[in-house]
């Protein structure tokens, strides 16, 4: 990766996550969000990593692939069950990695 | 909802002086005003030990996923310099994770930059909720403490002073809990930039990073809605993956917002306000 654009990321990020986190410590000490943003924000985390995900692992090449040629959409799925039944991120991850070799080993030989 | 825990104490009739106590050399020197004869030596060090001890179950959960950040930096095409720095600065396991990937795939800064600042809008919720205890407190230290913000930290601090209002030394607490935290993280992320880095490539290590991604957008269905709001926000990013710059995922995200709110009117209609 680009060194400069890697260095503008970082000092982008470092930008947005000091403002997220310092916006009603410091800087807006005294403000409250309206009720309608509290309750949309709820779903921000749920809704942003689908958004996030869903394409690197459902599509191949642009079109969306659940077979066997892109293993990694079963991964992801049997990884879902996983997560949603233990709530673990270690768990979700350990699951994935061990389907995703599986079916990789299993599917493309 | 969001202004749970602090009234109690800033109400009563004579509240306690707000102390810091930095972690650091300095952390016996004893404040100017308000200490109470019959309070033992180390008043501000036991809450700050007590911050650190109560972290301990949550560091195994904090280090893996750092670990797993660090090695996922690296697979995502950055230097282990350029990792370590990242992880020093943003300090942000998630925005991290999701920058990298974004970048990895091409996306424009403005799309990391946007992507980045959805995702750490639940900090925006976090600093609003805990800020009325860190109300006096001198601004680099506030200024310290937002830096270090996280969101097991916010967790964990929040609780105890929700559970314990009146019980002084909110301030070395949460100080112990953030230097257990950030260590941790910092430390793990560290061990997995290097650690990644030695791995070989066809283990796919950077798909961890979309499980990493998955086990967090599933802790967050806590109820229908926000099941609802993923599934929108997903299928909403498959149809829109062919528009440039990555703009399906701002959509896709708008969209489980939307849908998780009007899910949440139509499941309870009366709820709310």
């Amino acid at each position: 990766m680009d060194t400069t654009f890697v260095w503008a990321l970082i000092a982008m990020l470092t930008a947005i996550g000091f403002v997220s986190r310092a916006s009603f410590i410091l800087l807006f000490p005294r403000i409250t969000l309206p009720r309608g943003v509290q309750r949309g924000l709820r779903f921000v985390p749920a809704a942003v990593f689908t958004a996030l995900i869903a394409p690197d692992v459902f599509l191949s090449s642009g079109a969306l692939e659940l077979g066997s040629s892109n293993p990694k959409a079963a991964a992801a799925l049997i990884a879902g069950a996983v997560a949603w039944r233990t709530r673990n991120t270690l768990a979700t991850i350990l699951a994935g990695m061990a389907a995703l070799h599986l079916l990789r080993t299993a599917l493309l030989g | 909802m969001l202004e749970w825990g602090p009234h109690r104490r800033f109400s009563s009739p004579s509240p306690p002086p707000i102390e810091y106590n930095p972690p650091g050399p300095c952390s016996c020197r004893r404040a100017a005003g308000g200490e109470t004869v019959s309070q033992p030596e180390p008043k501000r060090l036991r809450p700050f030990l007590a911050g650190i001890k109560d972290c301990l179950p949550v560091l195994p959960g904090v280090m893996s996923f750092g670990l797993i950040c660090g090695a996922a930096m690296v697979a995502g095409g950055l230097s282990k310099t350029e990792a370590v720095a990242m992880t020093l600065f943003v300090f942000a396991g998630t925005m991290q994770l999701a920058a990298v990937q974004l970048a990895a795939t091409g996306a424009p800064l403005v799309v990391i930059a946007l992507a980045g600042a959805i995702i750490n809008l639940r900090f925006a919720m976090f600093s609003l909720s805990i800020a009325p205890h860190f109300q006096g407190l001198p601004a680099r230290v506030r200024a310290l403490f937002a830096y270090a913000l996280s969101d097991n930290s916010y967790a964990q601090s929040i609780t105890h002073f929700t559970l314990h209002p009146d019980e002084p030394g909110h301030i070395p607490y949460h100080a112990g809990v953030t230097l257990a935290i950030w260590s941790a993280w910092v430390a793990a992320a560290t061990a997995g930039v290097f650690l990644g880095a030695a791995f070989p490539r066809e283990w796919q290590l950077e798909f961890t990073v979309s499980l990493t991604l998955l086990a967090l957008g599933v802790a967050n269905m806590r109820d229908r809605a926000a099941a609802l709001a993923a599934l929108a926000a997903g299928v909403t990013a498959l149809l829109s993956a062919g528009l440039p710059y990555r703009i399906g995922l701002i959509l896709g995200a708008g969209a489980g917002v939307a849908a998780g709110i009007l899910a949440e009117q139509w499941i309870r209609p009366s709820s709310g306000r």
